[in-house]
């Protein structure tokens, strides 16, 4: 393939950044706009040309034998830390980052349309503009970095362009803490990434994808730590579950996943854009573009489904108990991420020829879709009624009709609902549970139950419940064109994203897979349990009763846990203000200026000290050498005699 | 480049000279770069370039040497960026100015001569005189408690050198002959190639020098004049010091101390891979609960510089190359840091980041300016931060075993703690609520604080986007003093 289409792919975001971020203050509002939605818009038109080209074209280079190939576009040197170990930056093309392409450049196109209605008027119009590019250069060059050196720089690239988004607001403190504490966790959890990159580069000496994981790489990597183990794992594991660590940070997974429903501070379409369909799910791709390193150490596997399991259930969980409409969808938005990573977690060759895994990127491609949408209509509902709380909200079907339907389809797709797009992802990755055991299956089955449960909850007490006696003074009306039409094509894709032949497209060996629903023993199952789930929502929230106080009454404690997030923001707290900050910062700040400085300055007193003490001595005064003089020599004397005699 | 400093001393028209001089010692230095890098092109594979030796004093043997290879190259450039960026955020200089730019001049002087000598005497005359002007630039120009902090930081770094000044002695005094006949040398490639000091002096003048040059390096424990010098300094004199002086401590402790005693630095830098290890890590914790902007620079300063020396002593080319790039990184980024909150300070006439609040909103240029010096520090990519600090991890993770293991992880620790650290000052300072009312009449920069800034920025952003250049120019530089280290294994 030619390499000028993928350049260009990459070069155009960073141009806008760099256009709209130094003259963008010397722009109209319109003109940054214009400029940012055309950009992105380019690159989307180009993204679908290469994904295109990719999947169906049949050239030769892409697909041999009905096999798709992993192909570098192109490839140049950065930095060359060894002879071995040379960091390039490049363009991977292979399935997943095709088809990453193609979710980034849509929703991130969306989101820079939507926002045109959602930031109109803001201070500061360019500058989120500039951002929204910088974020999607870095996503872009994330999914198609060909190293795992070059997915880790763009990872800290995206990591801090999420934070300047999340702060976009930065004259309010709490945007201003939200972005720091996304920053610092995730930089935590990179460190883990970063020291897994540090132990694979020791063993193999190599940062390529490509030589990573084909051809004989995943068993040169097990060779070649010789055997080596520690605290009871392989030092495969130990770098494998590192590296896995940074992808924990980026996308939530208990117990990093702290950071997110916070920064549902920055502006909507951000969330919608970042922290629901693209940056947050890099941890599930950063496993799936080294699956079959993963594949060799499967106790690295079983770690991640353990992780994935009980996020995605606590996150559920959680869910119920929000006030935030955002804060519900943030939750949810974890919860779904785990469920890529147990699907991942249990994907192995010999289980429906690892179906996990194809169904893992199913799933991350059909929930970007409906997830923006969910958010964008967060969005169009907050810019309505000015305020993030479902209980300003309610009765609002009849003011906001096309929001109203895109979020019901939003709700239906996530909650698995024949025939929405989620339905059928979520449908593969129970087959892939339950084939690998029947525990998890039933398990996230139930997490699958709790989901629909709590996305109707919050779709009735926004649309139905009771009206909000507020409207009267000001009627909430739908969104301005920029923010429907994105509204309305999502809900479309996401009512046919689910027919899309996806396993033809994408899987771990790029062998084609073809899909079968199994309806008798999965779909119908857990068919059943979301439309019980829904019609339980439907009973306590469709209008204004007390049946949902009650069944808070039932548990009491368990509704505060909940609702308080089982209390992690307060336990970081402590770990961090009481014990870093105030113990170890404290101490060490104490100890510098009292011990360390204070040893100096007492060198420097004794010195001081000693010369006024002997200062005294040279008086200058005759009698007193005299004095002394004599004094000297008498005992010089009475020594020489006791020596002598 | 002496010549021109020498000229400089005459100076009359202050700004006028310090700019047309500055200016010209950063173009020169940019094309003995260039020159530099075309000879190497050339396949001129000397160790060092420009070689030029004047007889000073024969019954020592002292001579005036020079020659630079690819490290020195660009530590004169380093110089003559923060010089020349130095001189345009000291515009405002009072009072006195001539004087303030004579001692100004006067330790940029050492400091040029300490880069491109290859007599260990004369190097350390040079050394000697970039300290000095040290003194009276914080003591008189300073602010806050500056007679104690000068005395404080000239006594401890002249400590530093009497160390220096017996280790030097000795590695005199074994060195073998000379090329010319003498009986010994100070030359420091005829040092290294005689390899003649004994394996038991060796142990014994390793730490002096070590030591010698690790106070100005601000080694753990021996750092704490860096919080204060720093804090109390001018603005151009925390840019040069921080910058570059406190460089001359790492450039000095491979060119000499690793580079002429590898048996000693073999055996013994275990003690030192502890002692910077700690002031990594512990530099960084001290930085987060700081509440003056200098302190918090000047330690995150202890915690870098720590890294510098700590990624000398793993004693493989990948990780020396990271110590250059983080000398050259942290220069640059620090002389930002220092001139930009010297602008801030100029402003608010306060440093305690407790009283100030919501800058971004009235000085929108330096508050973006903080940030990317911010982000360099925490090393994001794109800027010279990461750069440097990936190539001394990867370097350093190179040893296999556990003891350099353990350090190294609690190494790359600090990237998290310098993003708290980073993080909670631009938070508190730029971002949120504007914190004091009179704070809204202030202006942002002026042209010459605009030209000073982003000149660094520049740099740093070449740094961090295109180091392989610098990279191989380094790697080349390094392949003697790591042949002599292999030798003696």
């Amino acid at each position: 393939m030619d390499q000028t289409l993928p350049i260009l792919i990459l070069a155009i975001p960073i141009t806008m950044f760099f256009i709209l971020g130094l003259f963008g203050m010397k722009m109209s509002h319109k003109l940054a706009g214009v400029l940012g939605i055309l950009g992105m818009g380019t690159a989307m038109v180009l993204s679908y040309t290469v994904a295109f080209t990719y999947f169906f074209s049949g050239d030769a280079a892409f697909i041999i034998d009905g096999v798709r190939q992993q192909v570098e576009i192109f490839d140049v040197t950065w930095l060359a830390f060894t002879d071995k170990l040379v960091v390039s930056l490049g363009f991977l093309l292979d399935p997943i980052s095709a088809m990453m392409l193609v979710v980034i450049t849509t929703i991130s196109f969306f989101v820079h349309l939507y926002s045109w209605g959602y930031m109109e008027g803001e201070k500061g119009f360019q500058r989120f503009y500039a951002f929204l590019s910088l974020f999607s250069f870095s996503m872009l060059g994330l999914v198609v970095a060909t190293n795992i050196f070059q997915m880790y720089i763009f990872w800290e690239l995206v990591g801090v362009s999420s934070y300047l988004l999340i702060g976009f607001y930065y004259k309010l403190g709490s945007a201003v803490s939200a972005s720091k504490k996304a920053f610092i966790v995730t930089r935590f959890a990179d460190l883990g990434m970063l020291i897994g990159i540090l132990i694979l580069s020791f063993y193999m000496p190599t940062f390529n994808f490509i030589e990573l994981t084909q051809n004989g790489g995943p068993e040169l990597a097990l060779t070649s730590t010789g055997g080596a183990t520690f605290l009871g794992g392989s030092v495969l594991t130990w770098a494998l579950i590192l590296i896995f660590t940074g992808g924990m940070g980026k996308s939530a997974m208990m117990p990093l996943h702290i950071w997110l429903p916070d920064a549902m501070e920055g502006p909507t379409p951000v969330s919608a854009l970042i922290h629901a369909a693209t940056m947050v799910v890099a941890g599930v791709y950063l496993v799936a573009r080294m699956f079959p390193l993963y594949l060799m150490e499967t106790a690295s596997l079983d770690f991640i489904t353990g992780i994935g399991a009980i996020t995605a259930l606590y996150a559920a969980i959680v869910a119920c108990a929000q006030v935030d409409i955002k804060r519900v969808l943030a939750f949810s938005t974890i919860s779904q991420i785990a469920f890529m990573m147990v699907s991942l977690g249990v994907a192995r060759p010999e289980i429906h020829e690892g179906l996990g895994y194809m169904s893992s990127m199913f799933h991350l491609f059909t929930h970007a879709m409906f997830k923006a949408l969910l958010f964008l209509g967060a969005g169009a509902l907050i810019h309505a009624v000015h305020s993030n709380d479902y209980t300003s909200m309610g009765g609002l079907r009849k003011y906001m009709p096309i929001t109203h339907w895109t979020f019901l389809i939003g709700c239906l797709a996530i909650a698995g609902i024949y025939p929405f797009s989620g339905f059928f992802s979520k449908d593969e990755m129970l087959s892939a549970m339950y084939g690998y055991s029947t525990f998890w299956g039933v398990w996230m089955t139930a997490v699958a139950g709790l989901t629909a449960f709590y996305m109707f909850r919050l779709y009735y007490l926004i649309f139905w419940w009771d009206e909000n006696p507020n409207y009267k003074h000001h009627t909430p009306h739908d969104a301005p064109w920029q923010m429907s039409l994105p509204l309305i094509i999502l809900a479309a894709v996401s009512c046919v994203a689910g027919f899309i032949p996806f396993g033809e497209l994408v899987t771990w060996n790029g062998e084609p897979y073809h899909i079968h629903i199994e309806w008798v023993k999965i779909a119908v199952p857990s068919l059943c349990v979301a439309i019980a789930a829904i019609l339980l929502a439907t009973v306590m929230y469709r209008k204004k009763n007390s049946l949902p106080d009650k069944f808070a009454a039932v548990w009491p404690g368990l509704w505060t846990a909940a609702h308080h997030r089982f209390y992690w923001d307060e336990m970081y707290m402590f770990v961090t203000h009481k014990i870093i900050f105030g113990g170890i910062c404290s101490f060490i700040a104490w100890f510098d200026r009292q011990i360390i400085d204070g040893t100096m300055d007492m060198f420097a007193k004794v010195t001081q000290k000693t010369s006024y003490a002997i200062r005294g001595l040279q008086s200058g005064s005759i009698q007193t050498y005299v004095w002394w003089y004599f004094v000297g020599a008498v005992a010089l004397a009475a020594v020489t005699a006791w020596v002598i005699l | 480049m002496l010549a021109g400093l020498a000229v400089c001393r005459k100076m009359s028209q202050i700004r006028a000279v310090m700019v047309i001089l500055s200016s010209v010692l950063l173009v020169m230095s940019g094309y003995l770069c260039y020159e530099f890098l075309s000879l190497r092109a050339a396949g001129n594979t000397e160790e060092m370039l420009f070689q030029g030796h004047w007889l000073w004093y024969a019954p020592l043997n002292i001579k005036l040497s020079v020659g630079v290879d690819g490290i020195s190259v660009l530590m004169l450039m380093l110089s003559s960026i923060i010089v020349f960026a130095g001189t345009f955020a000291s515009w405002k200089i009072d009072p006195l100015p001539r004087n303030f730019f004579l001692w100004f001049a006067l330790l940029s002087m050492g400091v040029f001569g300490f880069f491109i000598t290859i007599d260990i005497f004369t190097m350390f005359m040079f050394y000697e005189v970039a300290l000095i002007p040290m003194y009276l630039l914080i003591g008189v120009w300073g602010t806050g408690r500056k007679e104690y902090s000068a005395m404080k930081l000239t006594l401890m770094l002249m400590g530093g050198s009497a160390f220096l000044m017996l280790g030097l002695l000795g590695i005199y005094w074994h060195s073998g002959p000379s090329a010319d006949g003498a009986a010994h040398t100070w030359n420091i490639l005829e040092i290294a190639h005689n390899n003649a000091i004994g394996t038991g002096w060796q142990y014994f003048l390793f730490p002096m020098t070590f030591v010698g040059f690790g106070v100005l390096g601000a080694m753990f424990p021996f750092h704490t004049w860096s919080p204060d010098g720093h804090a109390c300094a001018p603005t151009a004199v925390s840019m040069l010091h921080a910058g570059v002086l406190m460089k001359l401590g790492g450039y000095g402790c491979f060119r000499i101390a690793i580079y002429l005693l590898p048996q000693a630095a073999n055996d013994l830098s275990w003690i030192f891979i502890v002692l910077t290890g700690i002031s990594v890590v512990y530099g960084a914790f001290s930085a987060c609960v700081q509440t003056d902007l200098k302190y918090i620079n000047a330690y995150s300063s202890v915690s870098h510089c720590g890294m510098v020396l700590f990624a000398i002593l793993m004693l493989n080319t990948t990780a020396m190359t990271g110590a250059i790039l983080q000398m050259l990184s942290h220069g640059l980024m620090t002389a930002l840091f220092f001139a930009l909150i010297g602008m801030i300070y100029g402003r608010t006439h306060t440093r305690d980041i407790r009283k100030m609040g919501g800058l971004m909103q009235i000085m929108p240029f330096l508050g973006v300016c903080y940030m990317i010096a911010g982000f360099a520090s925490l090393g994001l990519p794109g800027l010279s931060g990461f750069v440097a600090e990936m190539t001394i991890f990867f370097g350093s993770f190179q040893h296999a075993d556990m003891f350099h293991r353990v350090f190294v992880i609690a190494a790359t620790c600090s990237i998290v703690i310098t993003a708290v650290y980073i993080l909670r000052v631009v938070g508190k300072l730029l971002l949120g609520k504007v914190y004091d009312e009179h704070h809204r009449t202030l202006t942002d920069a002026t042209w010459w604080e605009r030209l000073s800034t982003i000149t660094l920025i520049v740099f740093i952003a070449a740094i961090g986007c295109f180091p392989n250049w610098i990279n191989e120019t380094i790697q080349h530089s390094f392949a003697p003093i790591i042949a002599n280290l292999q030798s003696v294994i």
